[in-house]
């Protein structure tokens, strides 16, 4: 009787979760699947089966050349998080092993700077780029989507680092290992499904950014976000264009997601059992 | 052999001198047909100038009218060539944003514009902006279904013969909606459609004294004439639609009437996505007798900002893109109804032109029935047809138009959406320092 609720209650849970799922998806499955229309298909009302034409993706690729825009997303992504990383790993460090009294207010005060709309500081920071000459560069744009997902950073490696426990690191010290060789053999190591699991989040925050992506760049170091808009248009229809531009510009980061779901998973849900 | 290699080293090097001598232009514009027909055909363009190249940035509406902003206002200098509408172009040119179009060359033949056109682009008697397409707005109709309805739409149609065509012509058993109109909220969305609509009504924005005057009377008459006819007739969730919205109504055969841009008529004429594009008819948009119709002006332009520091190249394309040779290059490569519509005069007296697009007289006219200038039936301070040319109305625009689209969707009365955009109007104002 028992085994026959669990069952129950299993199947009952897999379909519920399934059809969760499915509504979550299903925009990005509706995109995928109008980018495989013609145009006249698309406006011409709900259909799950389109006629295949492969139109729209000959015609995005021919009016602005997809790579260089793939390329500037995947540099941009993956620099960013570089960069994060070298920054936030000493940060989360000092924090989680050396904490002060003052540790947690500095950790909310990180995050409180997420709280803040975009916008708001849209013209200082066009300003400061203006003036270094940062305008539409890619090292500029790095650096800002460095410091954009930088608070998001420190606080998943701030929890990872709390879950190891700081007497292997005072075991390596007695041992002698020096600052550096304790952070590299020993932290490292035992941290680093951690550190992917925020390398993996902070490529695909930065892959997906749109404000500070569209707004600092013109041509050089327009990323995909840059490329997806300039489809988008407020006279004439043109949404198989535009869900082929889309359904191109995701498709990367889609797929990188898919390979380590399991990392992902556990970075986004570690740290919620205890 | 020695001289042979000589010769080929001093050519190659100042073939690398001339190519470092290159400049390019940066060139912001919105992603629209004649826009991006425009970018397949700047071969032509480089061809007779290699030392300019062209690199170009494609932006959603209102993301290009933010940047293009943002970056004027700070002297950014992102961009050579801007396009723009005729809403920015007063406003811009007064702040010595952009540079004065006087060296666009001796074949230009500015005095070929459209007038009302040119008008719209100029300050003090100087062109800022070259219009790369104009439009207007006018009534596409369904000529079958006029028929049926035992109707004939004249050339120059009132408010109560639309009102009367489109009660006779719904039949929402077979998906038929007598009028399609924009509901949409925004100051370029169902506020262009309503301030357009107000002045054939005898309405206006502002008194001479900039006093905001949705309390007088013009206005609820044009806002419960709206209200009702949408509600008789129009589409079901009219108050989501805006332009693309009603072409997809249209095309697929459920409006009788739409009233919207000029540049649709190719649209909706197009065999390849419209179900009815054997059967659209044309007319100037409606009136009320009082001397000013409903439609719009608006054009597409290029422009050069101050901050550029390649004035002069810069310049050189912008005469090329709206150049009547380059009119000649798109018919010649796709067809004379391709040609971006609205901006010659000459282009209207092309007998080519004529042929291939049917809606060209009524395009040209519904343009020269408009008048930025003189807008409105009584005396305003502003320049704009479905707009007002200061800072303030982006905002103002689409607070107006949520209210006024909610009126649309019953959230709220036509009396309170009317008194609500007059406090609106008058806080911003006052702000502003327009009033006291």
């Amino acid at each position: 009787m028992a085994r026959a609720v669990t069952t129950q209650h299993k199947t009952i849970a897999t379909v519920a979760a399934w059809i969760v799922a499915l509504l979550i998806f299903f925009p990005i499955l509706y995109t995928i699947i109008t980018s495989f229309k013609s145009e006249q298909e698309a406006i011409q009302g709900f259909a799950l089966i389109p006629s295949g034409t492969f139109e729209s993706y000959t015609e995005v690729q021919a009016q602005s050349g997809y790579f260089k825009f793939f390329f500037n997303s995947v540099l941009l992504s993956v620099g960013s998080t570089i960069l994060a990383l070298l920054v936030a790993i000493p940060a989360a460090w000092s924090m989680a092993f050396s904490p002060t009294k003052r540790t947690k207010d500095i950790l909310m005060w990180m995050l409180s700077t997420k709280m803040m709309p975009a916008v708001a500081v849209l013209f200082p920071i066009y300003l400061i780029f203006r003036d270094t000459g940062l305008l539409d560069s890619r090292i500029g744009l790095m650096v800002m989507l460095m410091l954009i997902n930088l608070p998001i950073v420190v606080w998943m490696l701030y929890t990872y680092f709390r879950e190891i426990p700081g007497e292997i690191l005072e075991a390596a010290r007695m041992d002698g290992a020096s600052l550096w060789n304790e952070i590299i053999y020993v932290l490292t190591p035992m941290a680093v499904p951690g550190i992917a699991s925020t390398m993996l989040l902070n490529i695909i925050l930065a892959w997906n950014e749109a404000f500070w992506t569209i707004r600092l760049t013109t041509t050089d170091a327009a990323p995909l976000t840059a490329f997806i808009s300039s489809f988008s248009s407020p006279q004439g229809l043109f949404w198989a264009k535009l869900s082929a531009a889309s359904t191109l510009a995701i498709a990367p980061i889609l797929i990188m997601g898919w390979f380590s779901q399991k990392q992902l998973v556990r970075g986004l849900t570690f740290g919620a059992v205890k | 052999m020695k001289l042979r290699t000589l010769t080929l080293g001093l050519l190659s090097a100042s073939a690398l001198a001339f190519a470092a001598h290159a400049e390019s232009i940066t060139i912001a514009t919105v992603n629209n047909g004649d826009m991006v027909r425009m970018q397949k055909l700047t071969e032509d363009f480089t061809k007779a100038n290699p030392d300019i190249q062209l690199n170009w940035v494609t932006l959603e509406e209102n993301v290009l009218r933010e940047r293009v902003t943002t970056d004027i206002a700070t002297k950014g200098g992102q961009y050579d060539v801007m396009t723009i509408g005729t809403y920015e172009v007063p406003i811009w040119a007064k702040q010595s944003w952009l540079l004065p179009l006087d060296k666009l060359g001796d074949d230009y033949d500015a005095k070929d514009i459209i007038p009302a056109i040119a008008g719209g682009l100029s300050v003090d008697g100087k062109l800022y902006a070259a219009p790369f397409y104009g439009e207007s707005s006018f009534v596409m109709y369904r000529k079958d279904l006029m028929e049926k309805a035992g109707l004939k739409m004249p050339d120059a149609p009132t408010w109560d013969f639309i009102k009367q065509a489109a009660d006779k012509m719904t039949d929402r058993a077979n998906g038929v909606n007598g009028v399609c109109l924009r509901g949409k909220a925004g100051w370029g969305e169902n506020m262009a459609f309503l301030t357009a609509m107000s002045n054939s009504f005898g309405a206006r924005w502002f008194d001479e004294n900039w006093k905001p005057q949705f309390d007088q009377p013009e206005w609820k008459n044009t806002l419960q004439f709206y209200v009702d006819l949408m509600k008789a007739d129009g589409p079901e969730g009219a108050s989501s639609n805006g332009f693309n919205e009603n072409l997809a109504l249209f095309q697929q055969g459920k409006c009788g009437m739409w009233i919207d841009a000029t540049v649709a008529a190719s649209f909706v004429s197009d065999p390849k996505n419209s179900t009815v594009a054997d059967k659209v008819g044309y007319a100037l948009a409606p009136d009320n007798g009082l001397g000013k119709r409903g439609n719009w002006l608006w054009a597409w332009s290029l422009a050069i900002p101050a901050g550029t520091k390649k004035a002069d190249a810069a310049e050189k394309f912008v005469s090329w893109a709206t150049s009547k040779h380059y009119a000649e290059l798109v018919a010649s490569k796709e067809g004379w109804a391709n040609v971006p519509p609205g901006t010659r005069s000459s282009l209207y007296a092309n007998a080519e032109y004529q042929k291939a697009a049917p809606f060209a007289k009524m395009t040209l006219d519904s343009i020269n029935a408009a008048d930025p200038t003189h807008p409105t039936v009584k005396p305003v301070p502003y320049v704009g047809v479905q707009f007002v040319a200061i800072p303030e109305f982006q905002g103002l625009g689409t607070t107006v138009g949520q209210l006024f689209s909610a009126a649309l969707a019953g959230q709220s009365s036509v009396d309170d959406a009317l008194k609500q955009a007059q406090d609106a109007a008058t806080a911003a104002m006052t702000e502003g320092g327009y009033i006291k």
